[in-house]
């Protein structure tokens, strides 16, 4: 059995980093020495941001996203469109949305996609407060944009259904070739989506 | 241990952040699972999508190994089926039902049933009549097989219009017709008595509701289970009185 080089602090500080995204044990214990080499620049400041983030986040009981204010930021800001709601997955995708700054609109998280497979029902996910938010007055298209997997196209068709009896436009996003994408590269079935919903040029 | 095969794809996984435990219907290795190495990345998520036919390349130190799948695209139907709700559904109880199925047991008839299904998925005329044979091709896998070809009353061969609950046999009219609130009704493309393409809707609701009866009977009561909500939001979708269900 491998001998410990350092304290139970120490050890505990590398157990706590391996246990996120795109870190193992190796990597931890290379981020850890890190830290505690830049502890005052970094260390500290990680540390306080860290902790005032544990006490502060929650999450926006109107959409779902994750702030420090409930409302959430998007949801208080007055120069977004009531107009349209976007449907995504997860608070990762309503972030990349944002970052592209490709529409100003209100969102709504849905906190995942039905999957059978992964036991995900639509008892799980946050449909009845979608319900809520596509029957407010004033919102006029829902815009799905989840992920073009089977499973998030499944939920587009099963929220289709459920908002049909609102009088709401119902949208997704298109499906077809990337930017910098080589067709020769492409899958059928992405191909026969870009043939599908062709434009005028 | 290294074998090679065709399968449908009926789930995925993720395994940590880069790799998927894939879910394979192959025709010669029955339901088969392995790991595949960079199953999430841009390269490969297309391919692994549910209802994609793929030329799989199983390896493993000992057979009773999960293993590592080495997939390769063949028929990419994936982004076909998105566009229907219909044919989402379907593949979603397709899925649910090959899960039944004990692993690694072939089941070659049913795998041909099943490619024939996935060719015609999205086409509301052949997809809920081929789709009710698959389910009594399932029934059939399982040993529960129903009888269709003769009345198990009289012996006779034509006429046949309801199925015993019990026995799973055809019932002629004149024999079943004391009964008939008892039994189920056979509809006419199950015993080759319907000339039109599309079977009608009424048709197609006592074919789901024949092969959607005995499933629960025999397939899922005994795992203590209920047929998918999916099954019935496909039957509705596939009994449209017009073909504008996908």
């Amino acid at each position: 059995m491998a001998q410990s080089v350092a304290g139970p602090e120490i050890e505990r500080l590398i157990q706590l980093l391996a246990r996120l995204p795109g870190l193992g044990p190796r990597s931890a214990r290379r981020a850890a020495l890190h830290l505690i080499k830049k502890r005052e620049t970094l260390l500290g400041p990680l540390s306080d941001a860290m902790r005032v983030a544990s006490e502060r986040i929650v999450v926006c009981t109107s959409c779902g996203n994750v702030d420090t204010s409930d409302p959430c930021i998007i949801c208080r800001d007055p120069r977004r469109d009531p107009a349209i709601l976007v449907v995504v997955e997860d608070v990762s995708d309503l972030w990349a949305l944002e970052r592209s700054g490709a529409v100003t609109a209100r969102y709504l998280v849905l906190g995942g996609v039905l999957s059978p497979l992964d036991g995900i029902r639509p008892e799980h996910l946050n449909f009845e407060g979608l319900v809520a938010r596509a029957s407010e007055p004033g919102v006029a298209e829902v815009i799905l944009a989840l992920n073009a997997t089977v499973d998030g196209q499944t939920t587009a068709h099963y929220i289709t259904d459920l908002l049909g009896h609102l009088p709401v436009k119902v949208t997704r996003l298109a499906h077809g070739v990337p930017v910098g994408g080589e067709l020769d590269y492409l899958d059928d079935g992405t191909l026969s989506a870009a043939i599908r919903q062709r434009t005028s040029f | 241990m290294q074998w090679r095969d065709e399968g449908v794809v009926i789930g995925v996984r993720k395994h940590g952040e880069s790799s998927v435990i894939l879910e394979l219907m192959t025709r010669e290795h029955g339901r088969h699972l392995g790991l595949v190495h960079g199953g999430r990345s841009k390269r490969q998520q297309p391919v692994l999508q549910p209802g994609n036919i793929v030329d799989a390349t199983w390896s493993a130190r000992l057979d009773e190994h999960l293993g590592t799948f080495r997939i390769e695209g063949m028929t990419l139907r994936a982004g076909e089926f998105m566009a229907s709700p219909m044919a989402l559904f379907g593949l979603a109880t397709l899925a649910h039902l090959l899960r039944q199925l004990p692993e690694r047991d072939p089941h070659r008839d049913l795998y041909e049933s099943l490619t024939g299904l996935l060719a015609n998925l999205t086409d509301p005329d052949l997809a809920p009549p081929l789709f009710v044979m698959f389910e009594l091709s399932i029934l059939a896998e399982f040993g529960f097989g129903l009888d269709l070809s003769a009345c198990a009353a009289t012996g006779q061969r034509h006429d046949l219009v309801y199925v015993s609950p019990k026995s799973g046999s055809a019932v002629s009219a004149d024999a079943g017709a004391p009964f008939r609130d008892r039994l189920l009704r056979l509809p006419r493309f199950l015993v080759g008595q319907s000339r039109d393409n599309r079977p009608a809707p009424d048709d197609l609701r006592d074919g789901f509701a024949l092969t959607g009866y005995f499933l629960q009977r025999h397939v899922f009561e005994p795992l203590g289970a209920s047929a998918p909500a999916e099954r019935q939001r496909f039957v509705a979708l596939a009994t449209v009185e017009t073909g504008d269900a996908a």
